[in-house]
């Protein structure tokens, strides 16, 4: 059996952009597998190097260092074939043609003639076919945008960042039709800073910041991650604290235990069960349970992957 | 996930072979249905070259007065607004990179299998089209308001018109990828009328004088003396040298800019 190449392969990935008076690290080191047919989300802080990742895999840029593949080819090759496609932020539409002539264009674009209808119809756009691009709102751009992506069928489509701008029911609407279009097995990868957006529609959380990887995983393993509360209490007496602590540390879910003179603070995923342990079994008073926000929690993972 | 399960082994439309052809006749199609539906293009290629030739050429003295023995003063103009048409539609056309530079369609157009020099190659099209129109409207006007020339010269003049614009074509694509904004034709309209009074197309330099010294090294003047060649005026070297440099000054600019927009950073 033939074994699927990855549907991006990058390794080491490097892009240095050279300003006044010093070299800027947009990408430091990146390195990611993304197998074919996986919904990946691509999360990280302004700045973090998502867009120009996306540059790079796309063949808009050059690498400083380090390799890349795109279904075990180069971008160019990959971008010539149709096989890659992406939907940006902003621009690439022309505004004096309607929404049914963009994608028809498109259709150009790839040497094919294409009936508009159904791509319209997938990206829940069906009923602005004849709307100028010029008087479309920015979500029915956007969509606009997934269309004109989905004309080439690529194995790959990449998003960057593709709900900017839009208001909450826009939102919901755009990923569903996104959402229903991985369900036919295409590779998705959508850069955001939003963690909900993460969240509910990738398998798969890469969370970069500073250039780098700082975290990688599923969903709920990146929310474990995140969504952890510290639970803090006071124990007098010394050797009891000290072997609560032990016994703390033992239980499930805690990530770690850290003593504060009389106090005890938890970080755990599973706050219930340490209060239950503390409150039960130990001499503790004047517990204390905070929730980490997500956005704390995030820019405490991502303010550690700056340091290391 | 499993991503066995749901890897696809190829893709249901790959890119046809046609996308990577030079001329992709579905996009030269698009364009050209952009230009027809470009009103401004239109009025400024079409219309104000007509109107000028009706306000300026219809006088009945222009009509009697000959400048050989079969052409007319009225012909001399009429000839000279074709061109001038011709330039603004190959200029417009040119430019109109800047506002598809400017709404990120060049961009965009990177991560598809066209070509880059495809695009080129239909926005040329494009351009030339209009000028076509151009040059004929002009000309069935011209011959409304009795302007009289040799067959030979009605088919030359049209042609050497049509085919001189592409000078200002690659005028039009040089500021286009050098001049990102969307209002190009703001600068490049009254631009190409100023070097068109420069070169004498509007009115006639007289040889020898000061004026007319310097307008043999503008970029309209070669042209507008190639076009009125087939009127009776004497073949000149001086004009054809003007056309092919300015006309390789632009498109190597052009060429510089549009790699430079092309390249990877």
């Amino acid at each position: 059996m033939r074994t699927t190449p990855a549907a991006l392969e990058l390794r080491g990935l490097v892009k240095e952009f050279r300003a006044p008076g010093a070299v800027v690290r947009a990408v430091d080191g990146l390195d990611l597998r993304i197998e074919q047919g996986e919904v990946v989300a691509f999360l990280g802080p302004n700045g973090a190097g998502k867009t120009t990742t996306i540059d790079m895999i796309l063949g808009l840029a050059d690498p400083t260092d380090g390799s890349l593949a795109v279904l075990g080819g180069t971008p160019a090759d990959a971008v010539a074939a149709g096989r890659v496609a992406a939907v940006m932020q902003t621009g690439g539409l022309l505004r004096d043609l309607s929404v049914a002539e963009t994608v028809g264009l498109t259709g150009a674009l790839y040497g094919r003639d294409v009936d508009p209808l159904p791509y319209l119809e997938r990206a829940g756009i069906a009923d602005l076919a004849g709307r100028t691009v010029a008087k479309c709102s920015g979500g029915q751009q956007q969509r606009l945008r997934f269309a004109m992506a989905l004309v080439p069928d690529p194995d790959l489509l990449l998003l960057d960042e593709p709900t900017t701008g839009m208001d909450v029911e826009g939102r919901r609407e755009f990923w569903s039709a996104i959402r229903a279009d991985a369900a036919r097995g295409r590779t998705v990868v959508f850069a955001t800073h939003y963690l909900e957006e993460a969240d509910a529609y990738a398998d798969r959380i890469v969370m970069v910041s500073h250039g780098r990887v700082v975290a990688d995983g599923t969903p709920a393993e990146v929310r474990a991650l995140s969504a952890g509360r510290v639970v803090s209490a006071e124990i007098d007496d010394d050797a009891a604290r000290a072997a609560a602590v032990d016994a703390l540390a033992a239980l499930a879910h805690v990530d770690s235990v850290e003593e504060r003179g009389a106090r005890v603070l938890v970080r755990t995923g599973d706050s219930d069960a340490v209060l239950r342990h503390l409150l039960g079994r130990t001499a503790a008073h004047d517990v204390e349970v905070t929730a980490h926000n997500l956005e704390d929690a995030f820019v405490a993972l991502t303010t550690e992957g700056a340091r290391r | 996930m499993s991503t066995a399960t749901l890897s696809r082994t190829a893709p249901a439309h790959p890119a046809a072979p046609a996308a990577r052809a030079l001329v992709n006749t579905r996009y030269i199609k698009v364009e050209l249905r952009r230009v027809a539906r470009n009103r401004r293009s239109l009025i400024f290629g079409l219309v104000m070259p007509v109107a000028f030739l009706l306000i300026f050429g219809a006088s009945s003295d222009y009509r009697t007065q000959m400048i050989s023995e079969h052409t007319n003063v009225t012909a001399w103009i009429t000839v000279s607004m074709a061109l001038y048409g011709a330039m603004v539609a190959a200029v417009s056309g040119g430019a109109s990179v800047s506002v598809e530079r400017s709404q990120g369609w060049t961009r965009h157009l990177r991560l598809t299998p066209l070509r880059p020099a495809s695009y080129i190659l239909a926005k040329l099209v494009g351009a030339l089209a209009l000028g076509a129109v151009s040059v004929a409207v002009t000309l069935v006007v011209g011959a409304a308001i009795h302007a009289q020339m040799t067959v030979g010269a009605w088919i030359g003049g049209a042609l050497l018109a049509w085919l001189g614009s592409i000078v200002l074509a690659a005028f039009g694509l040089f500021m286009g990828y050098l001049l990102p904004t969307e209002n190009i034709m703001q600068i490049l309209g009254p631009l190409t009328a100023l070097l068109s009074f420069a070169g004498g197309l509007f009115v006639p330099l007289t040889q020898g004088s000061v004026f007319y010294h310097i307008a043999q090294f503008t970029p309209v003047f070669g042209v507008a003396e190639l076009v009125r060649w087939p009127l009776g005026a004497d073949f000149s070297w001086t004009a054809l040298v003007n056309v092919v440099a300015w006309g390789a000054v632009f498109a190597a600019g052009a060429a510089w800019r549009f790699r430079r927009d092309t390249a990877r950073v």
